[in-house]
């Protein structure tokens, strides 16, 4: 059942809440801008990732997708917190399914993880990646639907954790191996065997893909596979973070 | 129809039965309290009948809605005072209540008129644009109750509603809920282990310990029930000779005799003195408070437990924070 004033009503209130919180926007930007800035500028003269392609270009798709990673995952950090001070109880005892408050939530937090993302966007135009204004619009939708998916995937891992200590283990535990082991700081044409394989299971190759078509104009893979694939995995997450809070003790 | 009826209702964790099998039935438009210490199975109570546990077994209907089968129905009808905090202390108290409305479906008409009456019936209208972080413990549980009310549910459960207040506060919040209860004749389901609060408010108190419902009853009578009449005369033999088929027990000069029906046995010792011309010097009925009863019914006294994790998370982010409880 999907209720759409509660949607929007949960949907703001993740906005709200972004907005009141300065350090929030600035905290989630320190990681991914020291691997732009340093690894960029590092390697940009040592490495050659092929098509006249600068490796700072190659790598700003790659980190604006960690800024994505990272936003939307810790964004699942905010029903740990509501569980802790015991806001959830109020909307799970809501007249709201349990589908749209999943919902609700996962807009919420992709629209602030694609915050944080346009942000970086808007630091890499300066510094030299051209994108006209089409890009951009089709680079925010894309970052959007990105940040959809690991948002639910957050809100899953969230789903039945009651502690913050446990959830930043986790999510962790889950998040350097998904952002090494994706396309993000390398082209993925000659990969060793076993890490072609890792990088081809990562969702997150995928998303990163797809940006890289739209801001460089080339993918090592068929841009509409990427989406196809990112889109499966977004329904995928959404339906288990849903089926996990619909689980009564 | 009743506005709560379980029929055996029943919650276990693993091998703990935190609710052995419960049938109580809450009239509607009463103030029905559930009273027992920390662990006594009254949270674990609400919370099946505000559908946030599922029962082991045994069935529950609140306003006539099954909680297992019609969940959805349940939430609309019923408003929630959780015992623990339940707000967005990064919203302000008007955000709060708007949230608050969409969640229940109100049109913004009709939740514009409902935030402003809920928010002057507990005061908070001057500082109803403030983030909650700004508030004392007290204007939040106002808050929370304001919230509770807001959608106009035809039960109002309150979860130790004063917990943790002072004790000006807490006759605030008192006087609202009988206002509340008289004037718009919402029943509420109250959980405490403050006696006094039981005593005050309900119509009728389950003692609870245990997960078992030990005795249950309006305050006044669970009180008589083991009321002592106390009496002492210049010729105490043979009044208690007198007063042998009341099962009299002699302590400290006087005697004193237990019973159910202390109106009724003060008229019986009186004309039984005045047959005998025996003059009494002291004739009193002394009731018992609902401690007492409560020690008695289960051999304890309601204890404090200690904090767990959750809460001692919870002070200290207050501390952290600089609220005030």
């Amino acid at each position: 059942m999907i209720q759409t004033e509660a949607i929007l009503t949960l949907w703001q209130r993740e906005i709200l809440r972004f907005v009141r919180n300065k350090s929030r926007i600035i905290g989630g930007l320190g990681t991914p801008l020291l691997f732009l800035l340093v690894l960029g500028s590092g390697f940009d003269r040592l490495l050659n990732v092929g098509g006249g392609l600068s490796y700072f270009q190659f790598l700003a798709p790659g980190v604006i997708g960690m800024v994505l990673l990272f936003g939307g995952m810790f964004s699942g950090i905010n029903v740990v917190y509501d569980r802790q001070f015991g806001f959830l109880k109020e909307i799970l005892v809501a007249p709201v399914s349990r589908a749209s408050m999943v919902i609700g939530r996962t807009l919420g937090g992709a629209t602030t993880a694609m915050f944080q993302a346009a942000i970086l966007l808007v630091l890499t135009l300066l510094v030299g990646v051209q994108l006209d204004p089409v890009q951009i619009v089709l680079m925010v939708l894309a970052m959007t639907w990105i940040a959809f998916g690991f948002t639910a995937m957050g809100l899953a891992i969230a789903a039945k954790l009651t502690d913050f200590q446990g959830f930043q283990l986790i999510v962790n535990f889950i998040m350097m191996p998904m952002f090494f082991l994706s396309g993000a700081l390398y082209p993925l044409d000659q990969l060793p065997p076993w890490l072609q394989t890792a990088t081809s299971l990562n969702p997150m190759t995928y998303g990163v893909e797809l940006m890289r078509f739209i801001a460089l104009g080339q993918s090592s893979m068929d841009p509409g596979l990427a989406l196809a694939i990112q889109t499966a995995f977004n329904a995928l997450m959404l339906w288990l973070a849903a089926w996990l809070f619909s689980q009564k003790e | 129809m009743h506005a709560i009826e379980t029929h055996q209702l029943t919650k276990a964790f693993g091998a703990l039965t935190a609710v052995h099998p419960l049938d109580i039935h809450v009239k509607k438009g009463e103030v029905f309290g559930l009273l027992g210490p920390n662990g006594a199975g009254k949270t674990t109570t609400i919370s099946m009948l505000v559908t946030l546990l599922s029962p082991s077994g045994g069935t529950a209907k609140v306003n006539g809605f099954d909680v297992q089968t019609q969940p959805d129905l349940v939430r609309q009808s019923i408003g929630i005072v959780f015992q623990d905090e339940s707000i967005d202390d990064e919203l302000t108290a008007w955000e709060n209540l708007d949230m608050h409305g969409r969640l229940y479906g109100m049109p913004w008409e009709l939740r514009k008129k409902r935030i402003e009456e809920v928010l002057k019936l507990v005061g908070l209208q001057p500082r109803q644009d403030d983030v909650l972080k700004t508030y004392s413990g007290g204007m939040i549980r106002r808050l929370e109750i304001a919230r509770g009310l807001m959608h106009h549910p035809n039960v109002l459960f309150l979860d130790e509603p004063t917990l943790g207040l002072d004790p000006q506060t807490r006759r605030h919040i008192w006087t609202y809920i009988r206002k509340l209860n008289r004037d718009e004749g919402v029943t509420v389901i109250l959980t405490t282990h403050y006696m006094e609060e039981a005593d005050f408010l309900c119509d009728r108190i389950a003692i609870m310990d245990q997960g078992k419902i030990v005795a249950l009853d309006t305050p006044k009578k669970l009180k008589e029930r083991d009321a002592t009449l106390h009496v002492a005369s210049g010729k105490i033999d043979e009044l208690y000779q007198a007063l042998s088929a009341m099962n009299p027990v002699r302590q400290n000069g006087k005697i004193l005799i237990e019973t159910s029906q202390p109106q009724r046995s003060l008229k019986r010792v009186l004309s039984i003195a005045e047959k005998r011309k025996l003059a009494l010097t002291e004739i009193d009925v002394k009731k018992p408070t609902l401690e007492d009863i409560f020690v008695e019914l289960t051999g304890h006294s309601i204890r404090d437990e200690k904090a767990g994790t959750s809460d001692r998370f919870k002070a200290y982010n207050r501390a952290m924070t600089g609220r005030r409880k």
